[in-house]
């Protein structure tokens, strides 16, 4: 986080005036210089004019749907996307998140969830070194050896269990919907085949959640997919690695 | 005596009613004339010019003046609507255009020649029937009339002058009419006559001039004024009847005549309805249906009669019974008759004549106080033929050939008998054959067999065997016998089974009513009932049909019913229109539009007419009186029933309304009370927060803040309450099915109500053995959750919750058990009702959570459950089908 530009440059496309207001206090608030646009067209001049380091995109536009908004973005820029979105929404946030959208917020949200998630979502649009070892709660992967210890124990993984945890980690903090998942793990013919993903998802929690009834780390998103949750590294873990 | 002058309460209705209709239809003025010439047209058109000058809205739907000059020179001014043409075998015939006149709408319309024969294919076959018409839509008329052609009257002119009157109308038409007499004397027609200023056609002037003498006239001229006075005389008795003016009421007569197919009836029929005049008494016309078998032209005769003796303002009354005598008296005294009227035989028919005499005798012995009229009949034009008994010819064919086979095998049995029996004995084998058989086959059949078996045994077996003689008297008289007893058997057994046919044929009716009645208890849709009504019209008439029903707006749909079998021209269908307008049949067989190609029949319901139905009947072949009878009773059934719907669907749609206005009141309560008050928690919270000090207590500010949020998520979980709810009701519910763990699934549903629930402990159990299941995890959760609630909700602070999952046969059995209270027991039939709050539960809640449970849950294709558990608290139980298991992959670790 250090090493974030000193004033990233966020960009809200939104056509209400109140929830610009209210983003745009949080957000200057947060360090964040805010620009605004009302509805896909203006957001899409802004965002080759201002070039920000992050976009919040309200789904619901006037002049024109916020997916297509996101696809002619994704044309030309990688900037991260949050997309804002209502309940029942789901079949939107998929189609954003399978387009290239970073993440999303279901309305109404608190200011700090937005913080974090545009947080995780800038993050990951920055070129840094990939960690050898990703440590997150009590969970700890060696992605160069390939070994995963929970609470300072190794644990077993399947290959698949592995290529699953190992998407999850390159992810970290961010959803990750069912398709994307099944074609990165499976691959590309496998996409519909959600049942292979509960049943290795319950594997996985299996071996590497404290209560697997009640995951701590592998959140599901009901009806999009699943996040892999990022926490300070637990006391056992720390001491290991330490 | 009180009860001789007291007006009766019939009559007098009658009489206002008559009254009444007067008002309301239009008024008729007949010109009654004793012959041609006596100048009723031209008193008519100076009538009608005199209304004129009045300002009346006077039209001429058809005069004719036959070139007379004064008649035509009253014509000018009035206007003439102009006649309708139309083509027939190549002659042009011109008639009043009805369609015309009533388009006009005049006040008074003057149509001449009351007993006119309208062309072939004209609406009505009679003028008198145009002109019915016409005074229903309320327009008066004035039209012209010879006496001669009165019905009741027609045979007494028959009489007098010898030729036959073709152009009758009925006397009822008189009732309602105003009556002007056109009087002058015989000698001046006379004198008009030889001046040639009687129209007469040419073919037929001999027959006219016949008819204008001077004997004649004074006869007719006799016979128009006492018609005027009699009808004088019933206008000042329904005056004084009305104003209750005491006057020599006559003693209640009731005539009632017994009406058979004979063409002596109707003569019968009109002397009734003359004695009634002169008696002013009510009088019934009444056919005693037996089990005879009556021919197609004796049916058809019987019908006319009937139809006369209506016409003529009788009521008619049809009854059953296998004794015309006792059938007569039992409709007399049912009806209060004080006298009744049949005919005597004029011919000396011997059958008849037994039979007649033995009529009239036990009549007038069983009458008792009844009066009886035997009145002489004359000039039978056509015999009746009574078909006793009619074997169809196939039928009689076997049956003389298993006659004469029996006549065979007795005989040659009897060959192989003779050496050990007498021949006497014989005698009694083939008695005891021919009664046997006359239990079998018909009348000719059995003599055909009796004469076999006499020249069988005398030829074969009466010595001297193999000759014709008979030497002993006992075998004459055996011979005989053998007749005797066919004979009797034959006509026995005829009559039995005649009996047996009327009784068949009488059950069958019944059967079919009340098979129509069961069938039609069970349908629920008009179209359902259509269906019956016609089904059961062609399993009995084996005719097409088809029901056309009234719309909403008051008119007859053009469009046939659903389930109709017969396609309706647009000719058909402005006959069904003009049915439906007059609540009168019409078409096939009857007397108006009787050209149609089906027959059509009012729906009438104490409500109004409902619509009407056509019968395609074969268009040869009218319906005999107990088809017809069946037919009314199957079009009465099905109007009943029909408006019994209709009620039913008013009232349903009345109860559907009142329903919706409840919900959307409880709607507009409930949402702005829950609505408000998270609004009016933020709005204070707020401002609480913009006052606020720095003395004020330490996580004051903190606590406002969370008040506004928890208003905030409460305002928020209504929203999506009321579009989740939005979506059941329109049916928009579209679950994506797919495998879902449902361990996880109660993880996430706790973790979003992790707050609510924040005061209850709650317990999961989860069978390990729970396979993956199909179904929408975002609409489950969304179950779950409002399940969730609805338990922290309504149950104290402290209490448990329980999550049970189970596999319950083949499905998913999803528990959240509270202890609480419970639901009422006479709720739980309703708890599932969108807005249903039970009596007694904490206030607050739209009332939709549990419907959207249910909603959600039957969108997957599972259901939903509420009970009591046994201890206490109450259960809900989602269920969803679990089907059979995907395939997984094989994986090695």
């Amino acid at each position: 986080m250090t090493k974030e530009r000193p004033t990233p440059v966020a960009l809200i496309i939104d056509d209400e005036v109140q929830i610009r207001r209210l983003l745009k206090i949080s957000l200057e608030a947060n360090g964040y210089k805010v620009f605004e646009a009302a509805n896909g067209e203006l957001g899409l001049a802004e965002a080759a004019q201002r070039r920000p380091d992050i976009v919040v995109l309200d789904l619901g536009l006037p002049d024109m749907d916020g997916v297509t908004v996101l696809k002619r973005l994704r044309e030309w820029s990688n900037v991260p996307v949050v997309v804002l979105s209502v309940r029942d929404g789901e079949d939107d946030k998929i189609a954003a998140l399978d387009n290239g959208a970073d993440d999303y917020l279901t309305k109404p949200f608190g200011t700090g969830e937005l913080l974090a998630r545009l947080r995780v979502a800038q993050r990951h649009s920055l070129p840094a070194p990939e960690a050898a070892v990703f440590q997150t709660g009590h969970l700890e992967v060696d992605l160069v050896a390939r070994s995963v210890q929970v609470k300072g124990k190794p644990v077993k993984l399947t290959a698949t269990e592995y290529a699953l945890l190992q998407l999850f980690v390159r992810h970290a903090g961010k959803v990750l919907t069912h398709r994307q998942i099944l074609k990165e793990v499976w691959g590309p013919t496998y996409q519909e085949q959600t049942h292979y993903l509960r049943v290795y998802m319950t594997h996985l929690r299996e071996k590497i959640e404290e209560t697997p009834s009640q995951p701590e780390l592998l959140i599901t998103e009901s009806g999009i997919g699943y996040r892999l949750m990022i926490k300070p590294p637990s006391a056992e873990t720390r001491d290991l690695a330490g | 005596m009180n009860a001789d002058i007291r007006a009766d309460p019939d009559k007098l209705l009658e009489a206002i009613q008559r009254q009444e209709g007067q008002q309301k239809r239009g008024k008729l003025k007949i010109f009654l004339g004793m012959a041609a010439g006596v100048g009723k047209t031209y008193a008519m058109l100076q009538a009608a010019r005199k209304q004129q000058s009045l300002g009346v809205d006077v039209v001429i739907g058809y005069v004719e003046t036959h070139g007379r000059k004064d008649t035509d020179a009253l014509l000018a001014g009035l206007p003439v609507i102009p006649r309708k043409q139309s083509e027939y075998r190549g002659v042009t015939l011109s008639e009043m255009d009805v369609d015309a006149v009533l388009a006009r709408k005049p006040k008074l319309a003057i149509v001449d020649e009351l007993a006119h024969t309208n062309a072939p294919e004209s609406r009505h076959p009679k003028r008198y029937q145009d002109i019915l018409e016409l005074l229903d839509a309320g327009i008066d008329v004035y039209t012209t009339l010879n006496v001669q052609h009165v019905e009741s009257r027609a045979q007494t002119v028959e009489e007098i002058t010898g030729s036959t009157m073709h152009e009758t109308i009925p006397d009822s038409v008189l009732d309602m009419a105003e009556i002007e007499l056109i009087d002058i004397s015989p000698e001046d027609l006379m004198r008009r006559l030889d001046e040639g200023k009687v129209y007469m056609p040419d073919r037929a002037a001999v027959a006219m001039v016949n008819f204008f003498r001077e004997g004649n006239l004074t006869a007719l001229r006799e016979m128009a004024l006492r018609l005027a006075a009699e009808r004088v005389g019933q206008d000042v008795r329904d005056y004084m009847q009305v104003m209750q003016i005491q006057g020599p009421w006559k003693t209640g007569h009731r005539l009632l005549v017994a009406v058979s197919p004979s063409p002596l009836s109707a003569q019968m029929v009109r002397w009734t309805r003359r004695l009634a005049d002169s008696l002013d008494a009510q009088w019934m016309a009444v056919h005693v249906e037996s089990s005879k078998m009556l021919s197609e032209a004796d049916q058809a005769r019987l019908a006319k009669n009937l139809d006369l003796a209506r016409d003529l303002g009788a009521e008619v009354i049809a009854t059953a019974d296998e004794d015309v005598v006792r059938g007569v008296l039992r409709v007399a005294r049912q009806h209060n008759a004080t006298q009744i009227v049949v005919g005597k035989p004029a011919r000396r028919d011997w059958h008849r004549f037994f039979g007649g005499r033995s009529f009239l005798r036990r009549l007038v012995a069983e009458s008792g106080d009844i009066d009886i009229h035997v009145v002489r009949a004359e000039k039978s034009e056509t015999p009746v033929t009574q078909q006793i008994f009619q074997m169809p010819a196939q039928l009689a064919w076997k049956q003389y050939l298993v006659g004469v086979s029996a006549v065979i095998a007795t005989t040659l049995l009897n060959e192989l008998l003779n050496p050990f029996i007498h021949y006497r004995a014989v005698g009694f084998d083939f008695l005891l054959m021919v009664v046997t058989l006359a239990l079998f086959i018909g009348r000719g059949p059995i003599l055909l067999t009796a004469a076999l078996s006499a020249i069988c045994w005398d030829y074969f077996f009466i010595p001297p065997v193999l000759t014709f003689d008979v030497r002993q008297p006992e075998d004459v008289m055996m011979l005989a016998m053998y007749f005797i007893v066919a004979l009797g058997m034959g006509e026995l057994n005829a009559r039995f089974r005649n009996q047996e046919k009327a009784e068949r044929q009488r059950e069958e009716r019944t059967t079919a009513l009340y098979l129509l009645t069961r069938e039609l208890a069970d349908v629920v849709t008009l179209e359902q009932i259509v269906k019956v009504v016609v089904s059961h019209i062609d399993k009995l008439f084996k005719a097409e049909a088809a029901v056309l029903l009234a719309e909403p707006d008051g008119k007859l749909s053009p469009i046939a019913s659903l389930g109709s079998t017969m396609k309706l021209s647009e000719k058909e269908l402005s006959v069904a229109a003009w049915v439906f307008q007059h609540n009168t049949p019409a078409g096939r067989f009857t007397e108006n539009l009787p050209l149609s190609g089906a027959l059509y029949l009012p729906l009438t319901a104490p409500g109004g007419t409902l619509g009407v139905i056509g019968v395609g009947l074969h268009p040869n072949r009218p319906l005999n009186l107990e088809q017809n009878n069946l037919l009314e009773a199957l079009v009465r059934q099905a109007a009943l029933v029909i408006d019994r719907q209709r009620l039913h669907n008013a009232a349903q749609q009345a109860q559907l309304a009142a329903e919706s206005e409840r919900l959307s009141k409880t709607l507009l309560d409930s949402i702005s009370h829950e609505m408000r008050t998270p609004i009016a928690a933020i709005t204070s919270a707020a401002s609480a927060l913009t006052d606020l000090k720095t003395s004020s207590p330490p996580g004051f500010g903190d606590a406002l803040l969370d008040e506004i949020k928890v208003a905030g998520a409460r305002l928020n979980r209504l929203v999506g309450n009321l579009l989740d709810i939005a979506r059941v009701e329109s049916g928009h519910v579209k679950p994506k099915l797919d495998w879902c763990d449902v361990g996880d699934l109660i993880h996430v549903s706790l973790k979003s109500v992790e707050r609510e629930m924040a005061g209850h402990k709650v317990e999961v159990a989860i069978n390990p053995a729970i396979p993956l299941v199909r179904m929408d995890f975002v609409l489950m959760e969304q179950a779950l959750i409002n399940l969730l609630l609805n338990a922290a909700f309504h149950t104290p602070v402290g209490t448990p919750v329980q999550i049970i999952a189970r596999v319950e046969e083949d499905e998913l059995a999803l528990t959240v058990a509270d202890r609480g209270r419970g639901i009422p027991p006479d709720s739980i039939a309703r708890i599932f009702e969108k807005f249903y709050r039970a009596p007694g539960a904490v206030t607050g809640g739209t009332g939709l959570g549990l419907s959207i449970v249910k909603g959600f849950v039957e969108a997957q294709g599972g259901r939903v459950q509420a009970a009591n558990r046994p201890d206490c608290g109450a259960a809900f139980t989602l269920y969803l089908p679990i089907t059979e298991q995907p395939i997984f992959p094989e994986e090695n670790v």
